[in-house]
């Protein structure tokens, strides 16, 4: 704990960035899988085949993807955001597709009976519905990034692997228990105040 | 009594309307012809899989038919952009489909927000469409569907499929979910909602006594075909075959007492 103590602001600053790299690669990564989930939920073919590529990158080892990507674009912070918007595709799509798949069929009868257009059907109807069970995904999504943006710090992206990569190699073990509990806290917090979205939108 | 208060409903028109779904599988319609008069209340009456809710749904193009021609006023359906023709047109369903997330005032202001209809309007509207189906406005409008019972549910599936003041309304299996006392005062009201507005109401049930009590016109189906269509007494008194007979039941006799005093006022 005398690290986490004694250099506060240094903590303070690489929480800061690390926070930065989810929530960028958070709004990426969503931004990407909404559509993406969109023409899956709707269209079986395209479903399974978006589903089966964001099932495979998601196997890749996240230190084996990093390297691959370091040789593409070179080191640094949006290398790092590359990965971990990669990574957010499988869990974020599957939500997307879960949460429009399982909207009631009654209510989309209705909609289209009533003279709804596919697009007034879709943001006023089936994405509300759909909801929830997108919200839990990207509760998970955040949850993980959290934790796997620790390896970016491994291609100088900054964040609280910093602590952890220099811990490791100065045999400093009170800045590994100062990265991991930052990171955790983190981690948590953001769980909690998803999970209260999640709540919100249930109510 | 006065006249009503908008237009009479359109005459709903099937000439030779079949639909197949896929290439190989059998006719989920096939050859029907069938004249619904302005202001009719038919009943598409049979049991499940013979067609009636996919005859249905080719009034408001849900569903396309395969061959033939459906005319609402003379007009091909199909000369219309589906989703306005939808809007022009009456929509409740058994499972009701309220939004979740619309409060019922929301909910029956659906179509009325899709045509561009102003605030004031829509909100005398909702008000006067809860009384119509017998909900307290200052109670009822503010409320979410989860926080009513399915009779509540049904009957602003009802107010909102009536919101845009259609000609033509069409309810598949609406009161089939509730139990049998609700059932009863919501067929009273769909009753007394039709005389009152003089809407075409277009409605699927596979109950006969359903079908008998709403009825003027019952149209009875089977794999896909009209078998008789006539008025509810005619059916009961010269069913056209053993299937109509059957359909009907022994108790036809009994069911033609029952018609003689009627539940609700005629």
């Amino acid at each position: 704990m005398s690290y986490l103590v004694a250099h506060a602001a240094r903590v303070a600053g690489l929480l800061g960035q690390h926070v930065a790299l989810v929530a960028a690669s958070l709004a990426i990564a969503l931004a990407i899988a909404l559509p993406l989930g969109v023409l899956a939920a709707r269209r079986r073919r395209a479903g399974t085949f978006i589903l089966g590529t964001a099932g495979v990158l998601y196997t890749i080892p996240s230190l084996a993807l990093l390297a691959l990507l370091v040789a593409a674009l070179g080191l640094g912070a949006p290398t790092a955001i590359v990965a971990l918007v990669v990574y957010a595709q499988m869990i974020l799509i599957r939500a997307v597709v879960a949460g429009l798949r399982g909207v009631d069929p009654a209510l989309v009868d209705a909609a289209r009976g009533l003279g709804l257009s596919a697009r007034q059907r879709l943001l006023r109807v089936e994405f509300p519905a759909a909801l929830p069970v997108v919200l839990a995904g990207v509760r998970v999504a955040a949850v993980t990034l959290v934790a796997l943006a620790t390896v970016a710090a491994w291609i100088d992206a900054g964040g609280l692997g910093v602590l952890l990569f220099e811990g490791i190699h100065t045999q400093n073990d009170d800045k590994i228990v100062a990265g991991a509990l930052a990171a955790a806290a983190l981690a948590v917090v953001a769980d909690l105040a998803l999970r209260g979205c999640e709540r919100a939108v249930r109510r | 009594m006065e006249p009503p208060p908008h237009p009479t409903g359109a005459r709903v028109e099937f000439r030779d309307v079949g639909v197949r779904y896929g290439e190989s599988a059998a006719a989920a319609v096939a050859g029907v012809e069938l004249t619904i008069a302005a202001g009719a209340f038919a009943v598409l009456l049979g049991p499940s899989g013979c067609g009636k809710s996919t005859l249905l749904r080719t009034i408001n193009r849900l569903i396309e038919p395969t061959s033939g021609t459906v005319l609402i006023d003379g007009v091909d359906v199909r000369s219309r952009e589906p989703t306005l023709l939808r809007r022009s047109i009456g929509y409740a369903i058994q499972a009701v489909g309220l939004f979740p997330h619309y409060t019922v005032a929301r909910n029956i202001a659906v179509v009325p927000d899709l045509l561009g209809w102003d605030a004031a309007r829509i909100a005398a509207r909702v008000d006067e469409l809860l009384a119509l189906v017998k909900l307290e406005p200052s109670r009822y409008r503010e409320r979410l569907p989860r926080e009513l019972s399915g009779g509540e549910a049904q009957r602003v599936g009802v107010a909102r499929a009536l919101a845009a003041e259609p000609r033509v309304l069409l309810m598949d299996e609406p009161f089939a979910a509730v139990d049998a006392i609700v059932r009863a005062s919501l067929q009273d009201e769909i009753a007394r909602v039709h005389r009152e507005l003089g809407t075409t109401i277009v409605f699927v049930t596979h109950d006969v006594d359903e079908a008998l009590r709403l009825a003027d016109r019952i149209v009875v189906m089977n794999a896909g075909r009209i078998v008789q269509e006539a008025a509810p007494d005619e059916l009961t008194a010269s069913p056209a075959n053993d299937f109509v007979r059957s359909l009907v039941g022994v108790d036809a006799l009994t069911r033609r007492l029952a018609l003689q005093r009627p539940l609700v006022e005629r």
